[in-house]
């Protein structure tokens, strides 16, 4: 019976290999080849256009410098870049908005963390409802959540003084924020490790619940933690509504009013305000601990 | 009661742990209905059961990670019912693997020594030699994502075992693994929990594994405790139906019982205790105790042989189109085939009956 089988594999395999021979390309299988790269790379061209044509416009006008009016080109300063110093206010803000990220990324780990482990762990039918929770901001306009949010902010300036007025209470708003963005980035870490079971085997060595969080599961979620960080970090650099609308000089409010006096350093202070956050933002994906993360490999079981 | 660390038994001799009628409710679902065991020092428990029985809760509960409704658990005589997870020093593998993933394998097993305030050195020692204890010595400096599954459950049973806990827990820890490396694992297991000491709690779905590891067995359903017994006596003596049905490969043939003796192919054989029906019934009778021999006037009918290497297993239909499943050595298979004429006779091992 075998036999048989055998000699039926022999006389299919010249067909086999028939088969597997690359078909003839016709003159209209090349031109559709063709015509496929030239719509790939035009589509290609048209993103990175439209991604870089602006920050290439801002370039060119914020080093704009004399019109000559013979050759009919404008010569090309830094100057725009160097008076940004010389605006006090625009070097303040962009500390202050460098603190108010720092605080925000803080802020929104400390809230989130303990709250989607607990969550995880301790009550997994709670998760829709944390869910929605976090995802409630995108659904709400920034001028509605001034409007709501507003009193408090007065409340604040009137009864805490310098504290309460300052600049940094954005961070209790920034970190309301961005509760949707980290809460998707510390999610999908949380989802791929089996925390529950994590949390039980550290329990049962010992660990009290704050070990187990900061031992076990944060080391874990390091990745999340990153993204959650760079996208916090990010918000808080291009929010500018709210700021605006609660009267606190973050560093897009100080450029929308150098711009109003100076268009040339507002445009410069924008691309270095970019160009910094794409800088920090690289640095910290690229070199940050747990920026790097461990996957399960197929290791085969050892011989016996 | 207070929250303390128990003392581990750390001596070798393991401790008594008695559930005394535990209850457990989830919704409307009744998952521990009055659960009571005592389990002697040293001894393995295998509970074994379908998929929510309540085995697992059971475990859970001993371990603290579950609550209970109602019951107590008592460990070395102390009741720790109330007592956190982190205090009672359960040692427990998991069926899920539950190693660190941000830890190597020496540093895993040393979490647990760490957490008691151990110094770097001895509880760097202790954590090698318990790898030792497992053959995975070599893997200390690999994290658990470099491991394969079998090795990551053995570094997961060292780590339970270097706490030098009370009483060890196994929750389904082989059902993730391949059929060769869940065989070698269990002996492996059986053959340190024998060498420690330790009382043992192992849950299972798996029969074989639980007959094979089990001082005593229990058999669970639906939250309740069928049957606890040594693996031979769970297999030749069952108690309720639910254990001689569960409990490895039964035929049921058609008998007449009488409440002392039952008529099974023509021979009375013993009845067991436990079955109340009377007159016509189906007799449970384990494969291995059917005797089949080929005969041209014989009365069933081979439909099919299947080979088990030592052991062969034949289907035969009996004239009321009943099938029975016979099992014998495979030396005694000789002259069965499918379409072969058969007699068929009844060990005279005592057998349970269910209601026709």
């Amino acid at each position: 019976m075998s036999g048989s089988v055998n000699t039926q594999m022999g006389a299919a395999a010249p067909e086999g290999g028939a088969l597997l021979a690359k078909p003839p390309r016709g003159r209209r299988s090349r031109r559709a080849s063709r015509r496929q790269r030239f719509v790939r790379y035009l589509i290609l061209i048209l993103v990175v256009g439209y991604l870089i044509a602006p920050l290439f416009a801002s370039l060119e006008f914020a080093t704009r410098g004399d019109f000559d009016r013979t050759t009919k080109t404008y010569g090309r300063t830094l100057d725009a870049f160097a008076a940004i110093l010389s605006y006090p206010n625009l070097v303040e803000s962009i500390i202050v908005t460098l603190q108010i990220a720092a605080l925000t990324v803080v802020g929104m780990l400390l809230l989130l963390v303990p709250t989607m482990v607990w969550t995880v762990v301790r009550v997994p039918r709670m998760r829709r409802v944390v869910e929605f929770l976090c995802l409630l901001p995108l659904a709400i306009p920034a001028i509605v959540i001034v409007v709501g949010i507003a009193p408090i902010y007065r409340w604040l300036g009137q009864n805490l003084g310098a504290v309460g007025a300052s600049p940094l209470t954005l961070t209790l708003i920034n970190i309301i924020l961005v509760l949707p963005y980290s809460y998707r980035a510390l999610d999908s870490d949380l989802r791929g490790l089996d925390t529950a079971t994590l949390a039980d085997a550290a329990r049962s060595l010992g660990a009290g619940w704050p070990r187990t969080i900061f031992q076990v599961i944060v080391p874990n979620i390091r990745g999340g933690i990153l993204s959650s960080s760079v996208l916090a970090i990010a918000l808080v650099l291009g929010e500018f509504t709210i700021s605006s609308l609660l009267s606190f000089n973050t560093v897009q409010v100080v450029i929308n009013l150098v711009g109003q006096r100076d268009a040339y350093v507002a445009v410069a202070v924008s691309l270095a305000a970019l160009v910094f956050a794409f800088v920090l933002l690289f640095a910290i994906s690229r070199f940050a601990p747990g920026a790097g993360s461990r996957t399960q490999r197929a290791v085969e079981e050892p011989a016996a | 009661m207070t929250a303390t660390t128990m003392n581990p038994a750390a001596t070798g001799q393991g401790v008594a742990v008695v559930f005394d009628d535990l209850h457990r409710w989830y919704g409307p679902v009744h998952a521990l209905q009055g659960l009571s065991i005592d389990i002697a020092p040293g001894e393995l428990i295998a509970l074994l059961g379908p998929s929510g029985c309540g085995k697992t809760t059971a475990l859970r509960a001993l371990g603290g990670l579950d609550e209970l409704d109602d019951g107590r658990i008592l460990v070395g005589g102390k009741d720790i019912t109330g007592v956190p997870t982190n205090k009672r020093n359960m040692g427990i593998v998991f069926q899920a693997y539950s190693l660190f993933p941000n830890m190597t394998a020496r540093d895993n097993v040393a979490y647990g020594l760490r957490l008691r305030g151990m110094d770097k050195k001895a509880r760097t020692r202790k954590a090698e030699e318990t790898l030792e204890m497992v053959g995975l010595a070599v893997q200390a400096n690999r994290y658990p994502h470099q491991m394969s599954g079998g090795q990551q459950q053995r570094i997961a049973l060292a780590r339970a075992l270097a706490i030098e806990p009370s009483v060890l827990l196994l929750d389904e820890p082989l059902s993730a693994l391949d059929a060769k490396v869940r065989r070698q694992l269990r002996e492996e297991i059986r053959r340190i929990q024998i060498m420690v000491g330790i009382t043992t709690l192992f849950v299972t779905h798996d029969q074989e594994e639980a007959l094979a590891m089990g001082d005593r067995v229990g058999v669970m359903s639906a939250g309740r405790l069928e049957q606890i017994a040594p693996p031979a006596e769970l297999y030749e003596r069952p108690q309720t139906r639910f254990v001689a049905e569960f409990v490895g490969l039964t035929n049921r043939i058609p008998a007449r019982t009488d409440g002392t003796d039952v008529e099974v192919l023509g021979r009375r054989i013993p009845l067991l205790p436990g079955a109340s029906d009377r007159g016509a019934v189906q007799a449970l009778v384990r494969p291995e105790n059917v005797r089949v021999t080929p005969g041209e006037n014989g009365s069933g009918r081979v439909l099919a042989v299947s080979f088990l290497g030592s052991l062969c297993r034949a289907q035969v239909a009996l004239p009321d189109e009943t099938i029975v499943v016979a099992q014998m050595a495979a030396s005694e298979s000789t002259g069965l085939h499918p379409g072969v004429a058969v007699d068929l006779a009844v060990a005279p091992a005592p057998v349970f009956v269910v209601a026709s």
